[in-house]
């Protein structure tokens, strides 16, 4: 989702728009509405303010423009601004709890996974399933924030390791540490889970 | 040389990557041909990971995009070219 369409040249768009064809701004975003928004409401858990916050952070991006160095994909800057954006949303509802960044784990921070003796595939069909979804949301959700970040930006919206180092600001070893820990929350979390649904059950109940 | 279940599960997720150096990954590999319960984590963590990766997991609300290029829209217009706001 995150990939540059091969088609694209980004660079030449933005060339353009930085010389008056302010339109090209609609063409040189569409591809990342998705992942601009999903990252927004990783952090803010409400849809009409990931929204809100995503239409910022594009305003934002057309706003500073000039300064979109073309060392970093485009991609990766949006990414960056949204992120920014949802934090000091969320910085400004000082009245609201913040989320701890430290999460209970054991002293050297190992997450352990869920032990199981054989695994029975869940196929992607399976996330029609309204119970599926909401089992994924809600585990994804409950992540703590540094690894929701982590999580999402990697295996969500697919940006490599080192994008996602640069989206965060922190350091590849950093991103391999918080991407393993939050797979294993997930794994340890969901795996049971899942392993209750029922297989008899088909996946499309209306077919 | 054998290597541990737990030391297994910490190299999952490079394992997954592909990022792990090579003496470490055929340890873990070995492992796993004979291991069920590391290879059930396995192949759980690498089914999750398809599965949330879905776009259907997490949906756009309906008439998002709308609203968005209808607010740059609006906005834009009362913005300068952006390269003006660079040297200001
Ligand atoms: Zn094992």
């Amino acid at each position: 989702m995150i990939e540059t369409p091969a088609s694209r040249d980004e660079a030449q768009m933005i060339a353009s728009i930085l010389a008056g064809n302010s339109q090209a701004f609609h063409e040189l975003i569409r591809p990342y509405e998705r992942s601009v928004y999903v990252m927004a409401l990783s952090l803010l858990k409400n849809e009409a303010d990931a929204e809100d916050a995503a239409q910022e952070a594009f305003l934002k991006a057309y706003r500073n423009l000039a300064g979109f160095r073309a060392e970093a994909k485009f991609s990766t800057w949006l990414i960056s601004i949204v992120l920014n954006e949802a934090r000091s949303r969320l910085r400004r509802k000082s009245a609201v709890k913040m989320e701890s960044l430290d999460e209970p784990l054991d002293e050297q921070g190992h997450v352990s996974p869920a032990l199981l003796r054989d695994w029975r595939e869940i196929p992607s069909e399976a996330v029609e399933r309204g119970e599926v979804r909401v089992m994924l949301q809600q585990a994804i959700s409950d992540l703590p924030p540094i690894y929701r970040e982590i999580f999402l930006l990697r295996d969500v919206e697919e940006l490599s390791i080192d994008e996602s180092a640069t989206a965060l600001g922190i350091s590849v070893s950093a991103v391999k540490v918080r991407l393993h820990r939050a797979r294993m929350m997930l794994q340890k979390k969901l795996a049971p889970q899942l392993k209750q649904v029922n297989p008899k059950r088909r996946w499309f109940p209306w077919l | 040389m054998v290597i541990e279940c737990k030391h297994v599960w910490e190299h999952i997720s490079g394992y997954l990557d592909g990022t792990l150096d090579p003496a470490v990954r055929e340890l873990v590999q070995k492992h796993l041909e004979h291991c069920e319960i590391c290879s059930a984590i396995l192949d759980s963590t690498r089914n999750i990971l398809i599965l949330t990766a879905d776009e259907r997991v997490f949906e756009l609300p309906l008439g998002y995009s709308e609203r968005l290029h209808a607010r740059l829209e609006a906005e834009m217009r009362g913005i300068a070219p952006p390269i003006d706001s660079e040297d200001g």
